[in-house]
């Protein structure tokens, strides 16, 4: 029964020292999403109106878009539409190419991530330079984001020490955390004006003003884009808002769920191309559109990427984003892998208790645990159920079919206590790994109903 | 066909329910506001690794000096303004950050003195819009200065966004504290790429 997560997470758990730091430290982010938010009386009804704008916004696209095209165009921006990932990396090389680029400097985009940009650009020899600090370790390191926020969560203070002595010439050992982000910092410094050309992803495009919004604590995004006259800026296209008034909500939902801020350091707004300068702008849709059609599936656009589910989720803090399939990870990672190939991320539907943690925090109200029942609902017609679990199942239909049977089985059940461990425990019992068995009660809460033991 | 004729149409096949906009103005209206903004500012500023100063009759001059002894390179775009009735001139700057050739020559600025638009009490942020050509300054300086109308706080995001509605600005941007990163371990680290220090002067 073992999926390639939990083989991920059982490899994971071996460092039990980092996994429980792992899952203390995302629960403290957690903690502090509980505080912020309530200190908002309005909270519930914020979250209510980024879903209900979200709703609105993904089912008018086509208009919005195209409000948002008319503006962008008459402030002065170039604008692409690119259809998949070859696309956008595509409409990026050329920008680049024409402009005689050598030097690119990157602001965080999972977008970015998505499409295999770096990969594509670095092929085509144009030196890419990620500027966010965790992207920064994380390139240097070779190694992909665990987390879509704090993306390197899972990397330890002394293997960035070590990293940046080779890179950057700190002192050896030193590892504090002070020290290792100001070295970042003067190192960074030299590739931001160096750089030829600047780029940044979105968390939220205005149809009203054709501007693009993003939000960073670093700063990074606004160093790079006020240093090059070349500025890039690609979203996909739900991120699309109709108007300043929305982004009244959006803004007071994001920082505070994903990170427990009040708000990021920096809400940039960029509108115009600087002066002299040029701004261009792509618009990406990469399967996005096709999600659409698909009713259940649908409030996965509604997702603002703030990370929230996944410091919320148990089986995500206790295996690390490294133990999914797919990119993103997490609860909206499993969703969004499903609707991107279902045969080949379908690993991670098991990632998940049910347990409604992530669903009932969603600033934009993603019925994320739903929309994994769903597709667990699936699992049997494309043909990758799991046997025992669909013949447990099947095994509880009859039981639960037949009430006497039923009622008979569950009062001499108890004796199955007494068993010796190494019958319940063993290699057929998947239930019994990692995970004590519950013991079976003498009583049933029937009988004891019946008997007026239950007030 | 052309990819945003593609992506388009796709859209249009794909979209079923269309919902309708809803009405913000409500939520708007009951958002939360604080009996006293300017205490309520101050308190989310430092909570947000900033300081605030309210300006009492001292002179803008002084406090920057007394803060920055050591500094050598003070970048300002305010030249002169009136606080508490009275006309100031900064004086301790040492050049206008649309002075230099390249923004790239704005490295190394220690301390750069700049506009804010209004305040926001619900998250101590200040709106900048960019008033000068080199955006740069809000970014490069070692420390930020931002200079604040003590009578133009809001309450709340949605009161902010308010008051920008006709703003037809290239770039603003709300700053909130100093530039920070938890990246290395979720240790809370100031000064990742921009200012390392944030102070809001309210005059």
């Amino acid at each position: 029964m073992s999926t390639k997560h939990s083989i991920a997470a059982e490899k994971f758990l071996k460092n039990q020292k980092m996994a429980a730091w792992h899952d203390q430290t995302l629960w403290m982010v957690r903690d502090k999403r509980d505080k912020m938010s309530r200190q908002i009386p309005e909270w519930e009804r914020l979250r209510d109106m980024a879903c209900s704008i979200k709703m609105y916004s993904n089912s008018h696209l086509d208009t919005l878009l195209q409000e948002f095209e008319k503006n962008a165009l008459a402030n002065g921006a170039h604008v692409y539409w690119a259809k998949d990932a070859d696309e956008y990396c595509s409409i990026i090389y050329n920008i680049l190419k024409s402009h005689n680029v050598k030097h690119f400097i990157k602001s965080k985009s999972m977008l970015a991530e998505e499409c295999g940009l770096n990969e594509y650009l670095e092929e085509k020899n144009i030196e890419v330079t990620e500027s966010d600090l965790g992207e920064r370790i994380l390139q240097l390191m070779h190694k992909r984001p665990s987390h879509i926020v704090m993306p390197a969560i899972h990397i330890k203070k002394e293997e960035i020490g070590d990293l940046f002595r080779r890179e950057m010439g700190t002192e050896p050992k030193n590892n504090a955390q002070t020290y290792l982000t100001h070295a970042a910092r003067r190192n960074l410094r030299h590739k931001f004006i160096e750089a030829d050309a600047a780029m940044t992803g979105a968390n939220f495009a205005v149809a009203s003003t054709g501007e693009c919004i993003v939000c960073t604590n670093e700063g990074n995004a606004d160093m790079g884009t006020s240093q090059t006259k070349l500025q890039i800026t690609a979203f996909g296209l739900e991120k699309i808002v109709p108007d300043r008034a929305s982004l009244g909500v959006f803004t007071r939902l994001l920082a505070r769920s994903g990170t427990g801020q009040p708000i990021t350091s920096y809400t940039s707004h960029y509108r115009k191309p600087r002066k002299g300068g040029e701004l261009h702008i792509i618009i990406v849709d990469n399967g996005r559109s096709q999600i659409l059609s698909n009713p259940k599936h649908l409030k996965t656009l509604n997702c603002l990427r703030c990370g929230a589910c996944m410091n919320t989720c148990p089986v995500y803090r206790r295996s690390g984003g490294y133990a999914y399939t797919y990119f993103i990870p997490g609860p909206i990672g499993i969703n969004l892998g499903m609707l991107k190939a279902p045969l080949h991320y379908y690993d991670n539907i098991s990632a998940c208790s049910l347990c409604y943690s992530c669903q009932n925090i969603c600033p934009a109200k993603v019925d994320l645990a739903d929309q994994i029942y769903a597709w667990r609902q699936t699992l049997q017609s494309l043909g990758v159920a799991n046997s025992e679990k669909r013949a447990i199942s099947y095994g509880m239909a009859f039981l639960t079919k037949r009430p006497n049977l039923f009622n008979k089985v569950l009062k001499e059940a108890h004796f199955i206590n007494s068993f010796p461990r190494w019958i319940l425990y063993n290699k057929l019992n998947n239930w019994g790994k990692e995970h004590e068995m519950p013991r079976f009660a003498k009583e049933s809460f029937r009988e004891m109903w019946k008997k007026g033991k239950i007030k | 066909m052309s990819s945003r004729e593609d992506i388009l149409q796709n859209i249009r096949r794909n979209t079923g329910v269309r919902y309708e906009k809803p009405d913000i103005t409500s939520l708007e209206k009951e958002a939360i506001t604080y009996p006293n903004k300017t205490k309520q500012f101050c308190k989310t500023l430092e909570e947000a690794g900033g300081h605030a100063i309210i300006l009492e009759g001292e002179k803008i001059d002084d406090i920057i000096k007394n803060l920055y002894p050591t500094a050598k390179r003070i970048a300002s775009e305010i030249k002169d303004l009136t606080c508490n009735g009275e006309k100031q001139t900064i004086t301790c700057a040492t050049f206008h950050p649309d002075d230099v050739a390249s923004s790239a020559d704005l490295d190394g600025t220690d301390v750069a003195i700049i506009n804010g638009r209004f305040g926001v009490c619900e998250n101590g942020a200040v709106w900048i819009q960019q008033d000068v050509e080199q955006r740069a300054i809000y970014f490069i300086s070692e420390a930020l200065v931002i200079l604040v109308d003590k009578n133009k706080l809001v309450n709340n995001m949605h009161e902010a966004y308010t008051r920008i509605d006709t703003g037809k600005y290239g770039y603003g941007v709300f700053i909130s504290g100093p530039s920070k990163t938890a990246d290395i371990e979720q240790a809370l680290v100031m000064g990742a790429h921009g200012a390392k220090e944030v102070i809001v002067i309210l005059v």
